[in-house]
């Protein structure tokens, strides 16, 4: 199994959602953060006080996957988030050990 | 009432018919005096009295459209405070200090109202000192709904009640408008006991000098004049022309921010961290009520609703309008962006400047003081504070003190009926004075130095006795924190 992790842009974030859904992926976890990459930040002036924004607001969405389904879903992510422009964001794919649907007890692959 | 003044009018078409086509000079001397707002109804109310009863004089009363509007304008000027006020400055902090601004406030308006009702109104609008006003209306002693206050026309009134709730309302957001320049920063109590302090011997005596009066009905001829003027505050009988505060509410209440924040010293952080208003949006709120709100402020201040209330209205629609542009083109030109802070900014510095001159700049005169506040304040937040280093948090001395002096001076230009102001009135000679720029601006820099070296000072002990007593600031512990959790264990916002 694969933890997939991507760092989109937010207005990206309902096309990552469907494009992900026409795989068959039941449920994913997405937060609201904030960081920087090579898109860097803004200066915002307020009664000509400079502010410096270094980290501009991102969504992280998490989903697990089968091992047979990784590639696929990193696909359909890159290409649902992707506008070509710099700051479009990153994706990790990590190993996953276990899942455990809490309710059956369900484990492993049955349980994603 | 209604036909009675369609008699009269009647009358006095008449009379002018037959004037125009004997004596063209003597018709344009009539026409002059029906300009004047009051005559009409005076001499109807002489012409009835005449025909009904001859002997009985009618007993002074309260004009009721002048009572109906005066009630109006006063809720305007609270509209003005919470939330107009509170609003425009709580979107200019940090989310974990909002609601120690509103709270702020909210309490310094209703500490003030009190205060106001128990000797406030006495000290400044009683007959005393040139300086301080007496105890005669302690407690509002002796003030009953009969009770009448002049107006600025001879024999119309207003109720004393509505007069005191007025000048309270005006009495309660000045020291609300010092604690911007050290807003996030300072503790609740030592805010209050200095409110206290500098309303009493800050507030209170400038009222008195620019204000008191004995009203216009006193100034019957020169000698009359000269005994009634000798009784007036020290900055009226100078001649300072302050139509609605922008000497005795803003120029007083911005030297009090610019002591307080060069005392108390600069937010942690100040220049390192962002210290970015948490949301424009509320600052736009905030500054659009009290837009509205300063109709009530202006318009309220003329006492009366004829026709130069509604010169007022214009004026203070077309300053605010003006300093918007001047302010937000000077920041599109300078700085690249032209922002909405900017813009709600350039709205208040207009409505500040023209606060003294409303009722005596003509509408293009208006125009031009707003024009020169939005740009002027815009330099005086922009540049001037950082090149002189204090942390003014929310700009109460660049906004209001800045914007105050350019007002108190500039109504001695934009005033001038050569430049299509309305010149000064001569109660005496019932017809607008002579008018002398020079004279008139000495007479606004009296206004000036005096509101700047007595703010300056009492402000100045009373920031020193609440350090001593009570701490004016804050813990940096409790800074960071936020002064809503740690001093009213609230949070503003639960997302």
């Amino acid at each position: 199994m694969k933890l997939i992790t991507a760092i989109v842009k937010p207005f990206k974030l309902d096309d990552v959602r469907e494009a992900l859904s026409e795989l068959g992926v039941s449920g994913v976890t997405v937060t609201e953060v904030k960081g920087f990459g090579r898109q860097k930040g803004h200066t915002e002036l307020y009664r000509g006080a400079e502010y410096v924004v270094d980290f501009l607001p991102k969504a992280k969405i998490e989903v697990a996957v089968t091992d047979e389904r990784a590639d696929q879903a990193v696909a359909a992510i890159s290409k649902a988030a992707s506008t070509g422009k710099i700051g479009d964001g990153k994706i990790f794919v990590t190993a996953l050990e276990q899942v455990i649907r809490i309710r059956t007890g369900e484990t492993g692959d049955e349980a994603l | 009432m209604k036909s009675l003044i369609s008699t009269f009018m009647l009358l006095s078409i008449l009379s002018f018919a037959g004037i125009t086509t004997a004596e063209p000079a003597a018709s344009a001397v009539e026409i002059k005096t029906l300009a004047t707002p009051s005559e009409p109804v005076v001499e109807a109310v002489a012409v009835v009295a005449e025909i009904a009863a001859p002997a009985a004089v009618p007993a002074p009363a309260a004009n009721k459209g002048d009572t109906a509007w005066m009630i109006v304008a006063t809720v305007l000027v609270i509209l003005m405070v919470i939330p107009g006020l509170a609003l425009f400055y709580g979107g200019m902090v940090r989310a974990k200090n909002m609601l120690s601004i509103l709270m702020q406030v909210f309490v310094i308006f209703s500490l003030t109202a009190v205060l106001w009702a128990i000797y406030g109104y006495s000290v400044a609008f009683t007959e005393g000192g040139a300086f301080f006003g007496g105890f005669d209306k302690l407690f509002l002693k002796g003030i009953t709904p009969d009770s009448l206050a002049a107006t600025f026309s001879k024999g119309v009134y207003v109720p004393e009640y509505i007069y005191v709730a007025f000048q309270l309302t005006f009495s309660a957001i000045t020291p609300a408008l010092i604690i911007g320049a050290f807003a996030e920063r300072v503790k609740f109590s030592a805010i209050l006991l200095f409110t206290v302090i500098w309303f009493s011997f800050s507030y209170l005596p400038l009222a008195h000098m620019v204000w008191y009066w004995a009203g216009p009905d006193a100034y019957t001829d020169a000698a009359a004049a000269e005994k009634a003027g000798a009784t007036a505050g020290f900055l009226f009988q100078k001649g300072a022309l302050d139509f609605a505060g922008g000497t005795v509410v803003h120029i007083n209440a911005g030297i009090a921010g610019l002591v307080g924040c060069l005392m108390i010293g600069k937010r942690i952080g100040f220049k390192k961290e962002s210290l970015a208003p948490h949301s424009v949006t509320m600052t736009m709120i905030g500054a659009s009520l009290l837009w509205v709100g300063w109709f009530g402020f202006n318009v309220g201040s003329n006492l009366e609703a004829n026709g130069l209330a509604a010169l007022v209205f214009v004026n203070t629609l077309l300053a605010a309008a003006a300093a918007t542009l001047g302010w937000v083109f000077a920041e599109w030109l300078l700085r690249g962006k032209p922002s909405m802070l900017g813009g709600a900014s350039g709205a208040v510095a207009g409505l500040v400047a023209i606060t003294p001159a409303c009722g005596w700049a003509g509408p293009m005169g208006a125009i031009l003081l707003g024009l020169v506040a939005g740009v002027v304040c815009f330099w005086s937040v922009t540049s001037l504070k950082s090149k002189l280093g204090y942390d003014d948090s929310l700009d109460a001395f660049g906004v209001h003190g800045i914007g105050g002096i350019l007002g108190a001076l500039g109504t001695a230009v934009v005033a001038s009926p050569a430049l299509g102001g309305t010149g000064v009135w001569d109660y005496v000679s019932n017809s607008v004075a002579d008018y002398n720029m020079t004279g008139q601006l000495i007479s606004q820099s009296w206004g000036v130095i005096i509101a700047v070296v007595w703010s300056g000072v009492v402000s100045y002990v009373a920031y020193k006795f609440v350090d001593i007593v009570i701490g004016l600031r804050v813990t940096e512990e409790v800074e960071r924190e936020g002064l809503d959790v740690s001093s009213h264990g609230e949070t503003a916002y639960h997302l």
